[in-house]
């Protein structure tokens, strides 16, 4: 069972190790619902994700295999400056 | 807008203000607004509509599990519904590295290469550190970045800024969220007269007279976020806000009157009466 550190905290991945299966488990409810036009696309979502400190492209989560000790970061724009 | 907000200079058919144009992209408001410091979306919404802004900026932090359900409003969305571009920042960051990657990220989020590059020294201040700043802004440069630096009112660093390829300098007017106003309106204008790129007045503006001193100093826009955003009415400051920049921007282009160390009678000295009172 792959061990990552997401965001700052330690989990276990128990189902799939791509990027892409691990962002969903997270960030599902703020992405765009299944059907809707943004979904698939490349139009921005205001979320980015690094695996230890370089930025994974969207297009690449899925292709993005994790590893023991992987560091994640899932960012989104949030209210600020 | 107009019907919402009747532009009193447009109407009297005096030219409207120009547009700010930033790495080539014309904005029709000098008002750059910030999103922090609102309590909820609703006002925050109101306000940036009242601020008739164009530019606005984001944090990015990282994704919170209870990031709420399906279809919860976001600064994201709310931006991209108003038609605002988002000009995502740097905040938080402490090193030209820390910065870098945060840009690289806000690029894949925002989908724009344009950045609000902040780079503190310390937490207590808020002040940039400008070493770091200048090499973050020059790798940013370097990778495609349009580079808006938070800087100190400093004119050699701005050059600096300038010179690394910076697509515009903002210098603070007073520590952020201070509304100490311009602590340094000689600074800000040595900044202003001399920069090629647009000067945007970010930090320190308190009320209305802050960010018109701005605009006469020479600058080309503010960036406000907590005067707004933390005033007891938001929606009346964002509209305060936004006469008070094309005003200054007016007023800065109307040739003042020189100050002089005496009086000068505006009636005419001639044909007074000669009243045996």
């Amino acid at each position: 069972m792959t061990r990552v550190v997401l965001n700052g905290e330690e989990r276990r991945l128990t189902g799939a190790d791509d990027l892409a299966s691990v962002v969903a488990s997270v960030v599902a409810p703020v992405l765009p619902a299944p059907g809707d036009t943004a979904c698939g696309s490349e139009a921005p979502t205001g979320i980015a994700a690094a695996v230890n400190d370089r930025v994974v492209p969207r297009s690449r989560w899925a292709s993005t295999l994790l590893r023991d000790d992987d560091r994640i970061e899932l960012v989104t724009a949030v209210q600020g400056g | 807008m107009v019907d919402r907000m009747p532009d009193e200079v447009a109407d009297h058919g005096a030219p409207a203000p120009d547009a700010l144009v930033v790495a080539g992209v014309p904005l029709g408001s000098r008002l750059v607004m910030g999103t922090g410091g609102a309590p909820n979306l609703l006002h925050l919404e109101s306000a940036l509509v009242a601020s008739g802004t164009e530019l606005t900026t984001v944090a990015m932090r990282r994704v919170s599990r209870d990031a709420g359900p399906p279809g919860a409003g976001t600064v994201w969305d709310l931006l991209a519904r108003l038609g605002i571009r988002p000009l995502p920042n740097t905040a938080g960051c402490f090193s030209a590295r820390e910065a870098v990657l945060t840009a690289e990220l806000a690029r894949e989020a925002c989908g724009t290469d344009w950045i609000k590059l902040e780079v503190l020294a310390d937490e207590i201040t808020l002040l940039p550190d400008p070493i770091e700043l200048v090499a973050a802004a020059e790798q940013l440069v370097r990778a495609g970045f349009v580079v808006l630096p938070y800087t100190n009112d400093d004119p050699v660093v701005a050059r600096r800024l300038e010179d690394v390829g910076c697509a515009a300098v903002m210098p603070l007017g007073s520590p952020i969220g201070s509304g100490l106003g311009i602590l340094n309106p000689r600074n800000i204008t040595a900044i202003a007269d001399r920069s090629t790129v647009p000067v945007i007045l970010d930090a320190g503006i308190g009320t209305a007279s802050d960010a018109a001193l701005a605009m006469e100093l020479g600058c080309d826009g503010v960036l406000l976020a907590s005067a707004v955003t933390r005033a007891a009415d938001p929606v009346r400051m964002a509209r305060a806000m936004r006469l008070a920049v094309e005003a200054g921007r007016l007023a800065a282009s109307a040739g003042r009157i020189p100050r002089r160390e005496q009086a000068l009678a505006s009636s005419p000295t001639h044909g007074l009466l000669d009243l045996a009172l």
